[in-house]
């Protein structure tokens, strides 16, 4: 944990994440290439799927991302009213949109897959809407924080949200699953089949570091942009002043 | 624990004087589930069908449209940070809001959704469970709400905002009420729904306050 | 020792001592000769270096002050350089950026709860609710905070809106809506007022009657901040606080610029300062 109070001084941080970006990119290039290449050439078709299940590789790290930044926001949220790091507050706003954005290609990815198998472009299948309500907590945050004329009213308010709304997500995901038992239609494939073959299971690993690095990549782009501009706010108040 | 009745009855008073609010919330409830017999006709099987989900989704808008006004006239006139400022605990002082709002808007939705199932030919076996489900429930709505109210306390489009963050929390609710209903219509047990909805009564009854009064120190602050 | 309470109507001190034997608290003699405690008893409040921030700005900074029973803290200085904030910050509706809020030598806070029962706040707004009656009112806030004071009817009285007692608040000019919020100190008692200019909208005899109870909460031992024009004897236990609006220094600025990320030294502010 000390490494990370340590981190929580902006200016250390913003010196530290200079340096680290380039290695960032370079190591999510890198992997996300080799990640294309075995989804795309080195891996085989599914026996049922056919070539459809290559959707995948983008789909199911996407899903990841989307779970995974909300927990990340929440415990940036969780740093920020406990701690009061003004930089975990910067974290959990600078990672909402990217988090928005992999729930929409989950969503997007998933329903482009469903085509194909279930005949349809949308299934009320448990994880689909589950997902579906995940980005409605995504946008619900960003609606939030961005409705305050102070921006330091935003940003408690948006962290509490985020802290009720990681409580209510496994309750949700409860709920929906129940939701689903009982209406699920007979026709609809399920998804967790029998376990993934190793040569899948390269790609997606691959494909799912590479969305990880990404995100961290945007995130640390995302955060010294808010931070310069927050510089910017306060060289222009002290010339009021 | 004086203080907790004294804030209930004045709301209260303050709903009754200026009735039109509660009323509103009410009207909207009915209005909403008349809707839907003009919308997807008549006829008795499909209402029936559908009965039980649009008097619980027409409960959770209505309970929506009466949210921003359960902080927001205190925040307006500086009541909010008098009670901030006695030496009661403000999480008890949550709870009375959440109460009389309840009182005010869940209770008369709960009386009047047997006549809304009426409307939509549900099946008279069904009502108690309808109620009791909602029982359970509009008590859940109002201390959510209260989180959701206090978030949007000074906010731009504070009505509008309020229904977009607490509506997706609100889910399983209705998932659980819904299926509490149905279970009765097809004559089996609810008791694994309702005992569910009435867990989440009890998990909510002491979180809720303790976010929402977190989120009221900060707007005042 | 027996305390015994005085009938409501002898505000400026309504707890008589009948006791023989070493007094704990400062006594003062009362008109006919009668010992009187102080009622509140001997308390301390006290800021040590606070610092306030709104809205990403330092509005002041490194602020003491030491205020004593029966003592007035004044607050003097220009629109905008953090009066209202202080007094806030005060009454622990804000958390001070920096620096200790102290009552009686203990910090509070952490615990601003219990700080809040020995304070009364009278802000801009007069939580006036249009539908309820000037005297619904009053006994709403001292069922809230407890009714220890003078009992509502004479609290109305004493700030002359007593014919307009079940007048819903809605029909009350700004001024009468004043007096109803400054009644509330009356009925309900703490050692502390912060008050946030509480003349603003009251006539001459407005002002009088908040003059009078200010002296008669004083000489109970009660304290008293607050951001006014009234003026008061200087030197009878009576400070001013002057904020200038903060102007900040070339190592403040550095500091709060560290804070956000900057890499830039102080001499970099010379010309802000």
């Amino acid at each position: 944990m000390n490494w990370f109070h340590w981190l929580a001084n902006p200016a250390r941080f913003m010196r530290f994440a200079a340096r680290l970006q380039p290695w960032i990119m370079a190591l999510g290039l890198l992997t996300g290439a080799a990640g294309f290449y075995f989804a795309l050439f080195a891996s085989p078709a599914d026996y049922q799927q056919g070539e459809t299940v290559r959707i995948m590789y983008v789909h199911v790290p996407s899903a990841w991302m989307a779970m995974f930044i909300y927990v990340v926001m929440a415990a940036a949220a969780g740093s920020f009213l406990i701690w009061k790091h003004p930089l975990a507050d910067v974290a959990a706003q600078a990672a909402a949109p990217v988090g928005a954005g992999f729930t929409l290609m989950a969503l997007i990815t998933g329903s482009l897959w469903g085509q194909p198998m279930w005949g349809t472009w949308w299934v009320w299948d448990a994880r689909l809407t589950s997902v579906l309500i995940l980005f409605f907590l995504y946008l619900g945050y960003i609606a939030l924080v961005n409705a305050f004329d102070d921006p330091e009213r935003g940003s408690k308010a948006g962290a509490i949200l985020l802290l009720v709304g990681v409580v209510n997500i496994p309750i949700i995901k409860f709920s929906v699953d129940w939701w689903n038992t009982l209406h699920q239609p007979a026709s609809v494939a399920r998804m967790d089949g029998p376990s993934i073959d190793p040569s899948m299971l390269l790609p997606l690993l691959l494909m799912a570091a590479a969305f990880k690095l990404y995100f961290l990549y945007l995130l640390i782009v995302r955060m010294r942009g808010e931070l310069m501009a927050r510089r910017i706010r306060l060289l222009h108040l002290s010339d009021v002043s | 624990m004086k203080c907790f009745f004294v804030l209930v009855r004045r709301d209260l008073s303050l709903a009754l004087r200026q009735g039109s609010d509660a009323a509103m919330a009410l009207m909207f409830f009915v209005i909403v589930v008349t809707l839907f017999p003009l919308a997807v006709g008549p006829e008795p099987g499909v209402l029936e069908r559908i009965s039980s989900g649009i008097v619980w989704v027409a409960a959770l808008l209505a309970a929506m449209l009466s949210l921003d006004r359960m902080f927001q006239t205190d925040y307006d006139d500086g009541s909010l940070e008098l009670m901030l400022l006695t030496p009661v605990p403000l999480e008890v002082l949550v709870l009375a809001k959440c109460l009389a709002h309840w009182l005010t808007t869940g209770l008369p939705m709960l009386l009047i959704a047997p006549l809304l199932g009426v409307f939509m030919n549900m099946q008279t076996e069904a009502f108690p469970v309808l109620l009791a489900s909602m029982a359970l429930g509009t008590p859940v709505l109002s201390l959510l709400g209260g989180v959701g109210a206090a978030l949007v306390l000074g906010a731009r489009r504070a009505g509008t905002l309020v229904a977009l963050l607490v509506l997706p929390l609100t889910i399983p609710l209705l998932i659980f009420g819904v299926s509490a209903v149905e279970a009765a219509v097809t004559g089996q047990s609810a008791k694994a729904q309702l005992l569910i909805l009435g867990a989440m009564l009890m998990a909510c009854l002491p979180l809720a306050p303790w976010a929402t009064a977190a989120a009221l120190r900060q707007a005042a602050g | 020792m027996r305390i015994r309470k005085l009938p409501r109507e002898c505000l400026a001190a309504p707890y008589r001592v009948e006791a023989g034997g070493d007094l704990p608290y400062g006594v003062g003699i009362g008109c006919e000769g009668i010992a009187f405690m102080e009622v509140f008893g001997d308390h301390r409040f006290e800021g040590r270096g606070l610092g306030c921030q709104r809205g990403g700005r330092l509005v002041f900074d490194r602020l003491d002050f030491t205020l004593a029973s029966g003592g007035v803290l004044i607050l003097k200085g220009p629109n905008g350089s953090g009066k209202s904030s202080l007094l806030r910050t005060m009454a622990t509706l804000v958390r001070p950026a920096r620096g200790d809020l102290l009552w009686d030598g203990v910090s509070v806070t952490d615990d601003p709860q219990s700080h809040a029962g020995m304070l009364h706040y009278v802000g801009h707004a007069d939580a006036a609710k249009p539908a309820m009656t000037a005297e619904e009112l009053l006994t709403f806030w001292s069922g809230m905070r407890g009714a220890n004071g003078i009992s509502v009817a004479a609290a109305l009285e004493r700030f002359g809106i007593g014919h307009r007692a079940d007048f819903p608040a809605r029909y009350l000019s700004s001024g009468q809506k004043r007096r109803l919020a400054l009644a509330r100190l009356l009925v309900s008692e703490a050692p502390l007022w912060i008050l946030d200019e509480p003349t603003v909208g009251l006539d001459v005899d407005g002002v009088a009657a908040l003059e009078e109870a200010i002296a008669g909460h004083r000489a109970r031992g009660g304290m008293i901040v607050a951001a006014t024009h009234i003026r008061f004897e200087t030197g009878d236990r009576v400070a001013e606080l002057e904020l200038s609006g903060f102007a900040p220094s070339a190592g403040d600025l550095a500091e709060a610029y560290g804070a956000l990320g900057a890499e830039l030294r102080a001499d970099a502010f010379r010309d802000a300062s």
